[in-house]
């Protein structure tokens, strides 16, 4: 089985349809003869021409809204926002167009769009090249988001979600696109969204991460368990819709719980987490829910590896939930 | 490119141009004419039944009827029409129903949106016409992206996308016109420039002295036609599709109109509009006009204006009558459906709870 790093596996997921299904087109910045500014979309443009692999205009609000019309009319669109910090002109038309059509239309029309973006810090990108906007667009309702840690399961949820019915903001951890390495099969195969992925199991605690805070997490937990800790660790994979069983019984299991992200702390994923876990387990709860997160400023330039998570901020929130 | 205003026909329904009278058959000319008229009496209709508090919110045409049928004739139906929100009309031309319209507009059990959005938000799959969004100039990438598709699977179908003046004032407006030009793209920018955005005049849109000009920055044509005159709008769609289908790419059409009542039925021109400038207008009348030019064809006379009159105003009454007659809102759970297009785990289990949960004796009415 070949080993693949994040882009690789990304690449190989797009030629896959690409090749089975002529509906896929690619569109955004810099993605044709380039191949993307993180070569994403490498050797597309020489496979499917430029009908398929449309470098467009500097617009996000123009990539995003004719992707909504070309999968009005029946095409799959793929298209790349270059940055996640990038993806604010395009708002209005992805939380009030795309992710609404369906509904609005009364089941009419529906516009299964994937949008994919690299998004995340620790690549020294200051502001603008480092932001985890996930939390927005996981409060649109309609949209699905989805962020894969690993190679073998960015090339199966991008299969998922590009055969999918739904528009889906799919999120790429740039951070980890080529330090990530994994066997990745050739073949088609798909990894369901909404399912989890147990990491690690164990008994002391929960700690839930997504995208490139899962080996920031590994890190942390490989020394907590040399040190006699139990934690288990689970890879949410999609964080709409969220599989809030598997998390709820590891919580119901271990009483204790650790949340990891990038993103700010306030509103920040987490805490929906946090407050999942209050409702649906809270007898079972031996320990206040931590957050381990961004800070609830701006993302900073020279100070990121302040900002970010880093392991042992993350084991000391591991360490001081277990022996609360 | 000019900054004058095309028209076929003069005010009293002379010919003005005989070379640019576009070719119809006499019975889609009485069509066009039904079809404006009926627009006209719907609109009286359902703003007198908001009045009396039976509908929630209406937005009327009137003045601009013109711009709806001359933009939907010369389509053909796999065509797509991406309105805004004051463009009923061309819906109605592609079938959509008295009776459907109505049931959208008061949101009961069998508004074919569910409920789902305010009145005039129609949409209509079968026929092309694509679910109306407030946000004004969202749709026009969107029609832009109907046609860059169109162009990649090689059929020649064509994008017509209707916004107003103010809409010209959005990013959306630019990104759309920019993509078009760039792409060659087979779609149709249509500008009902009707004087007003709400309660903004046109002088605050715009400093260039037309809106049909912003095309030249995209490389496009840009028209400016009457659009009190619907032979003239047919005619200047006609170059565009023929421009659009034969590979060439977009064209910006300003429609030159007035919007004669108020932005909707919440607004109050008074406030901001000498009442003298609505009543200019009056004299350019789409339908006084078309009637004018039909009757020197000999297509139409008093008697079968009165008969048609009679006979739409009766269409409206029953399909009123039937649409009132629906009982209820939408079944509860529809509000969960078509979110997604398989409904979530969350999504039940907070249909469960609302379910469940007590209610307000209010929430019921």
């Amino acid at each position: 089985m070949p080993v693949m790093n994040m882009i690789q596996a990304v690449n190989d997921a797009l030629k896959l349809e690409m090749r089975r299904d002529d509906r896929v087109v690619v569109l955004g910045e810099d993605i044709g003869k380039f191949g993307g500014v993180f070569r994403a979309t490498s050797g597309l443009y020489e496979e499917f021409g430029a009908d398929r692999v449309i470098d467009t205009p500097l617009a996000e609000a123009g990539i995003i809204g004719s992707a909504i019309g070309m999968a009005l009319y029946g095409l799959r669109p793929v298209p790349e926002i270059q940055f996640a910090d990038f993806i604010y002109p395009a708002y209005d038309q992805i939380v009030n167009e795309l992710a609404k059509f369906r509904y609005r239309s009364g089941g009419q029309y529906a516009a299964p769009v994937v949008i994919r973006t690299p998004y995340g810090g620790g690549i020294r990108g200051g502001h603008y090249h480092s932001q985890s906007p996930e939390a927005y667009f996981v409060h649109t309702p309609g949209l699905k988001v989805v962020i894969p840690s690993n190679p073998y399961d960015a090339k199966g949820l991008l299969l998922s979600a590009i055969r999918d019915e739904d528009p889906i903001l799919f999120m790429e951890p740039k951070r980890i696109y080529r330090a990530a390495r994994g066997e990745v099969p050739e073949d088609d195969y798909t990894v369901p969204l909404g399912k989890a992925h147990l990491v690690r199991a164990g008994t002391q605690v929960t700690v839930l991460a997504y995208g490139a805070m899962l080996h920031v997490v590994g890190e942390a937990t490989e020394k907590l368990v040399e040190q006699g800790l139990d934690p288990e660790v689970i890879d949410l994979r999609t964080l709409l819709p969220l599989d809030t069983e598997t998390v709820i019984e590891s919580v119901k299991k271990t009483g204790r719980a650790v949340v990891v992200h990038e993103a700010p702390r306030t509103c920040g994923f987490g805490a929906e987490l946090s407050a999942l876990i209050m409702e649906k387990a809270f007898l079972h709860l031996e320990a206040p829910v931590a957050r381990v997160t961004g800070f609830d400023t701006p993302f900073p330039y020279t100070l990121e590896n302040e900002y970010l998570p880093d392991a042992a901020r993350i084991a000391d929130a591991i360490r001081r939930t277990v022996e609360y | 490119m000019t900054n004058e205003v095309f028209s076929v026909l003069d005010d009293d329904g002379n010919v003005l141009h005989p070379e640019h009278e576009p070719t119809i058959a006499p019975e889609d000319l009485l069509r066009i004419y039904r079809g404006m008229l009926l627009v006209r009496l719907m609109d009286e209709r359902m703003l007198r039944l908001q009045r009396q508090g039976r509908l929630g919110f209406y937005m009327t045409s009137t003045g601009e009827e013109a711009t709806h049928f001359g933009g939907a004739y010369p389509l053909r139906d796999s065509d797509w029409i991406f309105p805004s929100y004051r463009e009923p009309g061309a819906a109605f031309w592609r079938g959509y129903g008295l009776r459907e319209f109505i049931c959208q507009l008061m949101g009961n059990a069998e508004d074919p949106i569910k409920g789902r959005q305010m009145p005039v938000h129609h949409s209509v799959r079968r026929i092309n016409y694509v679910s109306i969004s407030s946000p004004v100039g969202t749709q026009i990438p969107q029609a832009v992206g109907v046609a860059h598709a169109a162009k990649i699977r090689k059929r020649d179908d064509v994008a017509l996308v209707y916004f107003g003046e103010g809409g010209t004032s959005t990013g959306a407006f630019h990104v759309a016109l920019n993509f078009a030009g760039v792409f060659k793209l087979p779609v149709i920018f249509f500008c009902r420039n009707n004087g007003w955005a709400i309660s903004t005049a046109r002088e605050r849109q715009t400093a260039a002295r037309t809106f049909a000009a912003k095309a030249v920055a995209y490389g496009l044509p840009g028209v400016r036609v009457d659009g009190n005159e619907v032979l003239a709008i047919v005619s200047v769609m006609n170059q565009a599709l023929a421009r659009a289908r034969g590979g060439a790419g977009a064209t910006l059409i300003e429609a030159v109109t007035y919007r004669r009542g108020a932005h909707s039925s919440s607004d109050d021109p008074s406030v901001y509009r000498d009442p003298s400038e609505p009543k200019k207008w009056e004299h350019h009348d789409p339908i006084g006009r078309f009637q004018r030019y039909l009757e020197r064809r000999g297509l139409m006379t008093a008697q079968l204006q009165k008969q048609l009159q009679e006979e739409i105003g009766g269409q409206i009454t029953a399909a009123l009558k039937s649409a009132e007659a629906v009982p209820g809102k939408p079944p509860i759970e529809t509000m969960f459906a078509d979110v997604f297009a398989h409904v979530p785990p969350h999504l039940l289990e907070q249909l469960e709870q609302l379910q469940q949960a007590p209610r307000s004796e209010s929430t019921h009415h």
